[in-house]
């Protein structure tokens, strides 16, 4: 991964964009990715659309939360590892808020008609913008490898999909396949 | 003062040793926390799981911050997520530093990432049609006038339109809500 100049962006600005992102993506770990997505790339055209890639590939490789780990690797790549440290605390905080908020009107909350309505709402839009992300994501990986990029994202989605195999050992296994692979044919052989 | 540095400990495990993200981290919590250790019962962990698909954020952050305020307060809430995240931050952070900082050329990382990445994809196609069959189809929300949750189905092609032109997407997701509000008060109306 080629680190390129690109303008930089300000700590506080940082600590913003991952606050307001974190504030609003439901869904769990892939709708950050698609946040990332749109801030970054759509928007600022601070991150190319694979490192992007390669950001969110490392950062499921790593465990924890998927959420966590794109933070802190973007924000480190951003802005070194003070920003990694921002994104981090920028990351959590929305989501300690409002659960410490939440556990005191637990029961209030989950009945609640404004709460269950809005929440309809936002999950129609959140599965769009999720579909949208991924064909775009698709569109760039299939663009130079279409064959052997595409056999390997439909094995990883049957693998995950049909055959409930664990996401940690599906990242390994091909994290590994590329290592083998690579290493006995040339890069640029394989197209 | 133990009970805060146990949750820190406690949940540093867990986050240490959660591979796959997301519900990954379920059964981890289930044996740790309900079973070992009996900071939640089995109730509220099923309250915990729906709390966490209601509100954002990953799912092992909104564990730690709930079991934390449950057993200590706020600083149990802060202890038990900085435990969580400590894992993840360290090891993001030292693969960072070779990767940006030290500018190390990662051969074999290269090599890895070429499979990865359309693997990655592969992942987040499944992230999607859940979410889209989870919304549109599974929960019931309310009077319908088709088999399918009428609400969030009008959201999601309003979503692919919009999103597709580039719409900015927190204002998509602000809007989805305040849709999700007036169209499900205008289907009660018309349909109960």
């Amino acid at each position: 991964m080629e680190d390129k100049k690109r303008e930089k962006v300000s700590l506080l600005r940082l600590f913003w964009i991952f606050f307001k992102i974190n504030a609003i993506t439901f869904g769990g770990g892939y709708t950050i990715v698609a946040a990332l997505r749109d801030e970054f790339i759509i928007r600022q055209k601070l991150i190319d659309e694979q490192e992007m890639m390669d950001l969110t590939a490392l950062a499921q490789s790593g465990p924890g939360a998927m959420a966590i780990n794109t933070s802190v690797l973007t924000g480190y790549k951003l802005r070194g590892l003070l920003g990694a440290v921002v994104c981090l605390f920028s990351s959590i905080l929305p989501c300690m808020i409002i659960i410490v908020a939440i556990y005191y009107v637990y029961d209030e909350f989950r009945t609640n008609f404004y709460v269950n309505a809005a929440l309809a709402g936002m999950s129609g839009m959140i599965a769009a913008i999720l579909v949208v992300t991924t064909y775009d994501m698709a569109k760039n990986v299939l663009q130079k490898t279409p064959v052997f990029s595409g056999i390997i994202m439909v094995t990883a989605f049957v693998a995950s999909y049909f055959l409930n195999i664990n996401t940690g050992l599906i990242i390994f296994a091909f994290g590994f396949l590329g290592l083998v692979l690579f290493s006995i044919i040339k890069e640029e052989d394989y197209k | 003062m133990t009970i805060i540095i146990e949750l820190y400990i406690q949940f540093f495990i867990i986050g240490a040793t959660a591979f796959g993200g997301g519900y990954a981290i379920l059964p981890l919590i289930n044996q740790f926390v309900v079973g070992n250790k009996g900071w939640l019962t089995l109730q509220e962990m099923t309250d915990l799981v729906s709390i966490s698909n209601m509100t954002p954020g990953p799912i092992a952050i909104n564990s730690a911050t709930f079991v934390g305020m449950k057993m200590a307060g706020l600083p149990g809430a802060i202890a038990a997520t900085l435990g969580v995240v400590s894992p993840s931050f360290i090891l993001m952070g030292i693969l960072a530093y070779f990767l940006f900082t030290a500018n190390k050329k990662l051969k074999f990382l290269d090599k890895m990432l070429i499979t990865l990445r359309p693997t990655v994809v592969g992942l987040i196609a499944i992230a999607s049609l859940d979410m889209t069959i989870n919304s549109i189809f599974v929960n019931d929300l309310g009077p319908s006038p088709v088999p399918f949750n009428i609400v969030p189905a009008i959201t999601f092609v309003i979503g692919l339109v919009f999103y597709f032109k580039k719409y900015n997407m927190i204002k998509l997701i602000i809007v989805g809500g305040i849709l999700g509000v007036l169209l499900t008060a205008f289907f009660q109306g018309a349909f109960i």
